[in-house]
C-alpha cells in the first residue's frame, strides 16, 4: 500500500514545483512533513516514494530526516506536546511544567503515553520567550503555562477537544494536522473517527 | 507595554488590523515598494548604505554593502534569502514582527529582491513557527492580489516571487550557509567560506541572506530617506532594535529602543527585575553573547558600546538573571542546548560542548572538584575559534563569561558539595546523617 495516493502524490508534485528548475531537492523536507501527516511518523516506505519522486537515493532521504527534530523516525502519540525548558522558560517554570506534563501524561509519555494519544517533549528555546514558559499542543502556543494549566490542557486534549491556542495561533487537531500545515499544504477535512485505537497505534 | 521613541518597527503594534494588507494600507504601507520601483537596484544599495542599516541578526554587517557584494551579471539568478530561523535562546523579535506586521517583511523582502535583481525570494522560517510562517503564505497572497508580489510588481516590469519555507527544528541553521543547505534539501550543515554566499549561495548562485528584523527597516527606508533612519540611534549603529527582555524581569515582552539605549532603561520599561530582587546577570544578545552583570547596567545597548563592555549586541535578547538564580545551572542549561543543537561536523564543537555537559553537571550537583574549573576554561579555550561556524562559540560565551564574573559560585558548589543558592544541605551533612 502506498503512503502516497493518487491526491497525495498530486500534492507533492505541487510541493515540488515551489522551488526553481534544478532545484526540486529543496522539496524535501515539505515532502518528509508531508508523510509525516500520513503516517504519523517518517516511515521507511514514505522515504523510498520521496526518493523516487525526486530521484534521489533512499539513504539521502534518511540522512536528512534524520538530522532534524521536528521530522519523527519513530511512532509519536496522536498528540504531541513539546515543552520549552531552556533558560528563559525555566528561569519562570519551565522544569516545572514540563514534569507535570510527564506525570499527567502517564507512563510512557517521553515516547507514547499508554493510551496512544501523547508523546511529551521537552525542547528547546520556541522563541517564545516574551510568554514563557511556553508549551506547544501540535505546535500551538500556549503561553504563560503553569503546572496547573498544563495539566488541564492535557486532559482537555484526552476528552477529544481542541483547546484554543494562544493570541489567535492556529491550532491543529492532531499532531498529523501539524505536519501538513508545516508541508505548507491546508488542513484535510476533520477526519470521520478521531478515536485511535491504542492498540494500533502501539503496534 | 512602554517603549522608546521613536517607534519604528512597533509603530503599528497597537493596531490589530495591521496584520491584514488593508490594516497596513491604511496605515502607509507599501509606500517604501511604491518609491522603491522608481529607484534602480543600485540606487536602493546605495539608499541602504547610506542610511548605514546594519544587519540585526547578530553579526551587524552593512547591510548595503551585503547587498554590493552579489554579482548581477554572472549569467546566473541571483536570490534573497530571508533569514527566519530565529532560534537564538531568548530571542522572539522577529516572531513579533511578523506576527503584527508580516506585510512589513513581505515588502521588505521585494525590495531587497529588487536590489539584487533577484526573482524569486525566499523566506526560510523555523518550524516551530507554524503560525507565523501561516500568516506570511497568507500576505504573500494578499500582495499578490495586490500587485506587490509576483509579474510586473506594480508595473515596473519587474517580478519577484515569494516562497516560505519551513525548517524543522535545527538551531544551526540560523547559521546562513547551513540555513542554505537545509533550504536545498540537504542536512544544515554549514558550508566552508569562502566561497561567500554573496558569490555562491542558494543552488551555488550569487545569495544575500538578510534577517526578519533587517528586512523589516529596509521599506521605512525607503519612505522615509536615509537621513530620517541616520538620525536614530548612534552614529555607527543607526536606527532601532527591538530588544526581547525574558527570564526574571516584571513585564517580559519586546521592547523597541533607539540604538544606544542603556540597559538601565530598557530594564526599567519591561518593569525592572522581578519582584524588585536583585540584578544578577544578563546576556545582551541571547545564550551565545557572554554574561555581562549589574555593573554593566549603563552600558549602551549598540554594536560598539557592547563590544567594549566584552559582550555582543548579538540579537538584543535580553535575558535576565536576578540574585537568586544559579548561574552554574544556567550555563548547564545553555551547554546541554549547544551540545544538543551541535550540527557534528566540527570535532571541537560536538565533543566539546558534550564533554562540558558532563562538568558543568557534576559541579552543579555537588559532585565538583577543585580540577574541574581549570577544565573548564581550558576546554572553552580549545574551543573557541576551531571550528566551521559560531555555534561553538557561542557555547563558549556563558562558560567563560560566568567563570569570569562568578567564579566564586562555581567554587562554592565544589566546596559545599550542593548549589550555595540552594538551601539543600551539603554533601558533608547528608553523609553525617548517613544518607
Amino acid at each position: 500500500m502506498p503512503v502516497f495516493d493518487d491526491a497525495r502524490r498530486a500534492e507533492a508534485r505541487e510541493i515540488i514545483a515551489r522551488f526553481p528548475q534544478g532545484g526540486e531537492r529543496s522539496a524535501l523536507v515539505p515532502l518528509l512533513y508531508l508523510v509525516q501527516s500520513i503516517d504519523g511518523h517518517v516511515s521507511r516506505e514514505g522515504m523510498r516514494e520521496i526518493a523516487d519522486l525526486l530521484g534521489i537515493t533512499t539513504a539521502e532521504v534518511e540522512s536528512v530526516a534524520t538530522f532534524y527534530t521536528m521530522l519523527r523516525m519513530h511512532e509519536t502519540g496522536r498528540h504531541v506536546v513539546s515543552v520549552c525548558t531552556n533558560v528563559a522558560c525555566a528561569l519562570v517554570g519551565g522544569n516545572e511544567v514540563y514534569h507535570a506534563c510527564v506525570d499527567e501524561a502517564g507512563p510512557g509519555a517521553e515516547e507514547i503515553s499508554e493510551d496512544g494519544l501523547l508523546t511529551v517533549h521537552q525542547e528547546e528555546c520556541l522563541g517564545v520567550c516574551d510568554f514563557a514558559p511556553v508549551v506547544q499542543l501540535n505546535s500551538a502556543n500556549h503561553d504563560r503555562v503553569t503546572p496547573d494549566a498544563a495539566r488541564t490542557l492535557i486532559r482537555a486534549v484526552r476528552e477529544g477537544l481542541v483547546p484554543e491556542a494562544a493570541r489567535g495561533s492556529i491550532a491543529p487537531t492532531s499532531f498529523c494536522e501539524a505536519s501538513r500545515i508545516l508541508a505548507g499544504l491546508e488542513p484535510l477535512d476533520p477526519d470521520p473517527d478521531p478515536e485511535p485505537d491504542p492498540q494500533e497505534v502501539r503496534a | 507595554m512602554t517603549h522608546g521613541e521613536p517607534r519604528v518597527l512597533s509603530a503599528m503594534w497597537d493596531e490589530p488590523d495591521a496584520v491584514g494588507i488593508d490594516g497596513y494600507l491604511a496605515r502607509g504601507g507599501y509606500e517604501g515598494l511604491r518609491a522603491a520601483v522608481q529607484m534602480s537596484g543600485q540606487e536602493l544599495i546605495e539608499l541602504v548604505k547610506t542610511a548605514g542599516l546594519r544587519g540585526r541578526g547578530g553579526a551587524g554587517f552593512p547591510t548595503g554593502v551585503k547587498w554590493s557584494f552579489v554579482p548581477q551579471d554572472t549569467g546566473k539568478p541571483t536570490y534573497l534569502v530571508c533569514n527566519f530561523d530565529e532560534s537564538e535562546p531568548g530571542t522572539c523579535n522577529n516572531r513579533e514582527i511578523v506576527e503584527r506586521t508580516p506585510h512589513l517583511l513581505v515588502e521588505g523582502v521585494v525590495i531587497a529582491a529588487r536590489a539584487i535583481g533577484c526573482t524569486h525570494a525566499f523566506i526560510y522560517t523555523r518550524g516551530e513557527y507554524l503560525w507565523q510562517a501561516t500568516l506570511l503564505e497568507r500576505a504573500v497572497r494578499e500582495a499578490e492580489a495586490k500587485g506587490f508580489v509576483g509579474e510586473n510588481i506594480l508595473g515596473s516590469g519587474s517580478d519577484v516571487k515569494v516562497t516560505v519555507f519551513r525548517g524543522a527544528g535545527a538551531y544551526i541553521c540560523g547559521e546562513e550557509t547551513a540555513l542554505l543547505n537545509s533550504l536545498e534539501g540537504l542536512r544544515g550543515q554549514p558550508r566552508l567560506r569562502p566561497p561567500f554566499p554573496a558569490v555562491e549561495g542558494l543552488y551555488s548562485s550569487p545569495t544575500a541572506v538578510n534577517n526578519v528584523e533587517t528586512l523589516a527597516n529596509v521599506p521605512l527606508i525607503v519612505a522615509r530617506g536615509a537621513e530620517w533612519f541616520a538620525s536614530i540611534g548612534t552614529e555607527k549603529s543607526p536606527g532601532t532594535k527591538l530588544f526581547t527582555l525574558s527570564g526574571k524581569v516584571e513585564r517580559p515582552g519586546n521592547y523597541e529602543f533607539p540604538m544606544g539605549t542603556t540597559f538601565r532603561e530598557v530594564l526599567d520599561a519591561a518593569g525592572g527585575v522581578k519582584e524588585g530582587k536583585g540584578l544578577k546577570a544578563w546576556t545582551p544578545g541571547g545564550s551565545s553573547t557572554p554574561f555581562l552583570t549589574d555593573e554593566h547596567l549603563d552600558v549602551g545597548l549598540d554594536f560598539e558600546s557592547v563590544a567594549a563592555a566584552g559582550s555582543l549586541l548579538g540579537t538584543g535578547a535580553l535575558q535576565v538573571l536576578d540574585e537568586t538564580d544559579c548561574v552554574v545551572e544556567a550555563t548547564r542549561r545553555w551547554m546541554e542546548f549547544y551540545a544538543h543543537e551541535s550540527c557534528g561536523k566540527c570535532t571541537p564543537c560536538r565533543e566539546g560542548t558534550w564533554w562540558m555537559t558532563r562538568v558543568l553537571g557534576r559541579v552543579e550537583q555537588g559532585f565538583g572538584q577543585d580540577r574541574d574549573i581549570p577544565v573548564m576554561e581550558d576546554a572553552g579555550s580549545k574551543i573557541l575559534f576551531r571550528s566551521f561556524c559560531a555555534l561553538a562559540d557561542g557555547a563558549v560565551s556563558p562558560l567563560q563569561s560566568s567563570l569570569k564574573f562568578f567564579r566564586p559560585e562555581y567554587e562554592e558548589h565544589i566546596r559545599l558539595g550542593r548549589c550555595p543558592m540552594s538551601g539543600a544541605p551539603t554533601r558533608d551533612e547528608l553523609e553525617e546523617v548517613g544518607a
